[in-house]
């Protein structure tokens, strides 16, 4: 590890601040101290805002909640209030890393937590997310885990985190602070960016900003349902997720918010996919139809070819259980 | 940098380099070598320690980030005459061959029941607001952060079991 300044923020504006001098916010620490020991980061300063007192999980006015920047993954998935009204983000939460990295891991730092591609982690490769303008090994590389969608000539790396698939699912909001003080919240869609031609952009934060909170909207109630499909049973990243909240009215789908893992560099969600289920009556057909419109543009890079023909089953499986309809004999 | 942290219910200040990881303070300047490194990268476990009560890795935190904080390390849990029941059950059950990933494994157990006991859900739980019922599949799936090169996974959730008085899996 390369050596750093520490200093610990008492304010938020001690962070926002250090921030804009070049300092790097460190949180949990899970992900960025795993990143410093390989010097895939070196930041010559670092400011710790784990005493900044965000870590509540409020009800906001509208039925909605406010979840703090550092409220840990473990006591988010197991808010009795997020257990029974917004399922999906327990699951997602506690589908992802072990009982230990939950403790540590926050809402903040998780959002931020840089992409698991291998050649990002080797600095003896080219990599343009690390270095920009090296090139991409993963191309032509070894892609078992890389994206399939929304990918671009400089980069096909995926988003690793499982919890903000379902925020994806759930049109959750980032509250964010700068260091003039000013809050602005985005909308997660609009808060992670893809490669194009500058993939060391992850996200859509400047220097200086600081993720205050996550706020979720009045819960949306409807089957929700959050699977992740991966190497092993426990303690390993998707390949592909699906975090999906349907309701019906009747026999027919009313609303259908469907957010995918493991295919790009951002929770992908895909709004002419969801018109096509809404209004109509589940069955393998509707899915499958459904599926090539996800899939439409969908390109593999060789050893990650299988993600397409997994997503598609992987998304017929989620909305069977979700409608309730069995599979056909 | 200086730091001031509880081990074990005793106070130690640490001065080392701000790189220094907490399992790398407990180990090389604090001489408490009962916490492992396996991984040094959060992947296995082996340096699991509780903080305030909680279950970590020591490898993926800095020292100085816990300046006031409440430490326990596999030497706090227990020690030889007085062990812990889940040090005394994993004795009697063999629930290790080389013994390098135990330390870890007890601590993470420690805290594990505890989570269970306040009624946090796991990945496998059917439902997430019923009470847990530790079923062998609830344990391997909230142990997962532990891995043993030995694979003595049976008898470790064997003694985990016996401790959380949980009878044989249905
Ligand atoms: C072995 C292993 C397995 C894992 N498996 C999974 C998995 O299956 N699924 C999954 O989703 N994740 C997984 N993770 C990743 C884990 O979820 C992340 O490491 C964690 O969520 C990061 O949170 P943190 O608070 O520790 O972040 P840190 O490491 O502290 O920070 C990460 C980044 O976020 C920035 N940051 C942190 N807080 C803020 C803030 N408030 N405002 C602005 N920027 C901020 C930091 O500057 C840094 O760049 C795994 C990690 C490990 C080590
Ligand atoms: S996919 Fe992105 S992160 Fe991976 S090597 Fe290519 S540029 Fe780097
Ligand atoms: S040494 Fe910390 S998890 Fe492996
Ligand atoms: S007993 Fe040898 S690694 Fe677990």
């Amino acid at each position: 590890m390369r050596p750093f300044e520490y200093t610990r923020a008492t304010t938020t504006r001690d962070a926002t601040r250090a921030g804009t001098d070049g300092a790097t916010i460190i949180a949990g620490g899970t992900n960025l101290l795993d990143l410093m020991k390989l010097e895939v980061m070196a930041p010559e300063r670092l400011i710790d805002i784990n005493r900044l007192g965000l870590n509540a999980i409020e009800e906001s006015g509208d039925g909605g909640l406010r979840i703090g920047a550092l409220v840990p993954n473990s006591d988010l998935a197991a808010d009795r209030r997020v257990r029974k009204d917004w399922p999906v983000l327990s699951r997602a939460l506690l589908a992802g890393a072990s009982g230990q990295l939950r403790n540590k891991a926050t809402t903040g730092g998780n959002l931020c937590q840089r992409t698991r591609c291998y050649y990002f982690y080797d600095t003896d490769m080219p990599c343009n997310k690390r270095e920009p303008g090296s090139g991409c090994q993963a191309r032509g590389g070894f892609n078992r885990i890389h994206a399939i969608l929304g990918t671009s000539e400089q980069c096909i790396a995926t988003h690793p985190s499982d919890m903000a698939v379902a925020l994806r699912a759930l049109d959750a909001m980032v509250e964010i602070e700068n260091a003039e003080g000013e809050r602005r919240s985005i909308p997660i869609a609009e808060f992670y960016r893809l490669p194009h031609g500058t993939p060391h952009l992850d996200n859509e934060l400047h220097p200086g900003d600081l993720i205050t909170a996550v706020t979720l909207p009045a819960p949306a109630g409807g089957a929700q349902i959050y699977r992740k499909v991966r190497d092993r049973a426990s303690y390993a990243f998707a390949l592909v997720s699906v975090a999906a909240i349907v309701t019906m009215e009747g026999d027919r789908i009313a609303s259908a918010s469907l957010a995918f893992g493991g295919l790009a560099h951002m929770p992908w969600r895909d709004d002419e996919m969801e018109a096509v289920l809404v209004g109509a009556t589940p069955s393998d057909d509707l899915f499958d139809r459904a599926a090539d419109v996800l899939l439409k543009d969908a390109q593999g890079y060789g050893h990650n070819d299988f993600k397409i023909p997994l997503t598609r089953r992987t998304l017929k499986a989620v909305l069977r259980d979700a409608c309730n309809v069995g599979e056909p004999a | 940098m200086q730091t001031q942290l509880s081990i074990n219910g005793e106070s130690h200040e640490l001065e080392a380099d701000s790189r220094t990881t907490l399992l790398d303070a407990l180990r090389n300047h604090l001489g408490l070598t009962g916490s492992k490194k396996g991984c040094d990268h959060g992947q296995c476990g082996a340096c699991t320690v509780l903080i305030n009560g909680r279950r970590i890795n020591s490898c993926l935190t800095l020292a100085c980030m816990h300046d006031g904080d409440d430490i326990t390390t596999i030497e706090g849990i227990g020690s030889p005459g007085a062990l812990s029941p889940l040090q005394d059950a994993f004795v009697r059950h063999d629930g290790y061959q080389c013994g390098y990933c135990t330390p870890g494994q007890i601590c993470s157990a420690t805290a594990m029941l505890q989570e269970v006991q306040a009624g946090w859900p796991s990945h496998v739980s059917t439902s997430l607001e019923d009470d847990v019922s530790l079923s062998n599949e609830e344990i391997g799936e909230r142990m997962a952060g532990n891995l043993c090169r030995c694979a003595a996974y049976p008898n470790i959730v064997a003694a985990i079991r016996e401790v959380a008085g949980a009878g044989e899996d249905a």
